[in-house]
């Protein structure tokens, strides 16, 4: 039971999360980020593109210095 | 007039869900992608019986950002590996074996129980596009059929649309399945990471600029990121081999 229970949730792991968790941690705080300042009255539409460009930046950088 | 501007609007949208499952159908498995559709349909012709008019209520911004951010993460993961493998720092056909672990270990998970689905990264992909979209070609026909007083006309007008927009879809599916692999795996990534990309930013309440229009600016600029970033590390891959 316990060993099904860890490849069903390494199995969503994987699925949802992949290769580097880094990228999907990166992309909550900038949605976070970003519901944050549209509260606060800023448009801030370029936020998530800037973010998408840096992480794919850093995960590839990451990747190929293994 | 309604006729026309619900059409059109619905076909926008038609347009991001076909997008979707074209991708989850070419590049990973055609049968689970119509079965992600299906199910989508199905889940959204239960959600507009069940709630009628008061469709309108649902909070698309958090259904968006939610959805977007999925699918968000899902592309950048496909564009990181589809720029690794063409920059040479991935084996072109990794995927596969990666993919057989990820079954065996659902398939473990699930106490034998195979299920009909052969592929649930497909089947998931194509749920989630074709009911956000459905979502929203659902609530334009309630807004505009209510608003000018005449709901038969714009479901009308969302038929067609949805129709013409399928028809496309079954015309561009056999010239598709002839683009190299990992190209195909290359597009995949940048329409996920654009359409993800514009969804979840709607979804946190911000404004694109250009609204739907923006997405004619995202998608090309997704694929020039990618594409420079596979240059450069190719570039840079030879520099080190040379050296």
């Amino acid at each position: 039971m316990k060993r099904r229970l860890r490849a069903f949730c390494a199995f969503w792991y994987d699925f949802v999360v992949g290769d580097d968790w880094r990228i999907a941690l990166g992309v909550v705080l900038a949605l976070g980020a970003t519901a944050g300042l549209v509260a606060a009255g800023v448009n801030a539409w370029w936020l998530p593109p800037v973010v998408v460009v840096a992480l794919l930046a850093l995960s590839l950088r990451g990747a190929t210095r293994r | 007039m309604l006729f026309a501007t619900v059409f059109v609007a619905c076909a926008v949208e038609a347009v991001e869900a076909l997008t979707i499952v074209l991708a989850a159908g070419t590049s990973r498995h055609w049968g689970s992608a119509l079965q992600g559709t299906g199910a989508a349909l199905v889940a959204l012709a239960a959600t507009v019986g069940a709630l009628g008019p008061a469709i309108g209520l649902i909070p698309l911004g958090g259904l968006r950002l939610v959805v977007g951010g999925l699918l968000l993460v899902f592309g950048l993961q496909w564009l990181r590996k589809a720029v690794l493998r063409a920059s040479g720092h991935k084996a072109l056909h990794d995927e596969e074996v990666r993919y057989a672990k990820q079954v065996a270990a659902a398939e473990a998970a699930e106490a034998g129980g195979r299920g009909a689905v052969r592929d649930w990264y497909a089947f998931t992909l194509s749920f989630k596009g074709v009911f956000l979209e459905g979502l929203e070609v659902a609530f334009i026909v309630v807004t505009f059929g209510t608003n000018q007083h005449d709901v038969p006309v714009a479901v009308l007008g969302a038929v067609a649309a949805v129709a013409v927009v399928a028809g496309v879809g079954v015309a561009v599916r056999a010239p598709l399945a002839k683009v190299p692999e990992n190209t195909m795996k290359f597009a995949v990534g940048t329409m996920l990471t654009a359409f993800g990309l514009f969804w979840s930013t709607e979804g946190t309440g911000a404004d694109w600029p250009g609204a739907d229009a923006a997405l004619l600016v995202i998608v090309p600029a997704v694929a020039i990121l990618a594409a420079g970033c596979a240059a450069l590390l190719r570039r840079h891959g030879a520099t080190g081999a040379a050296a």
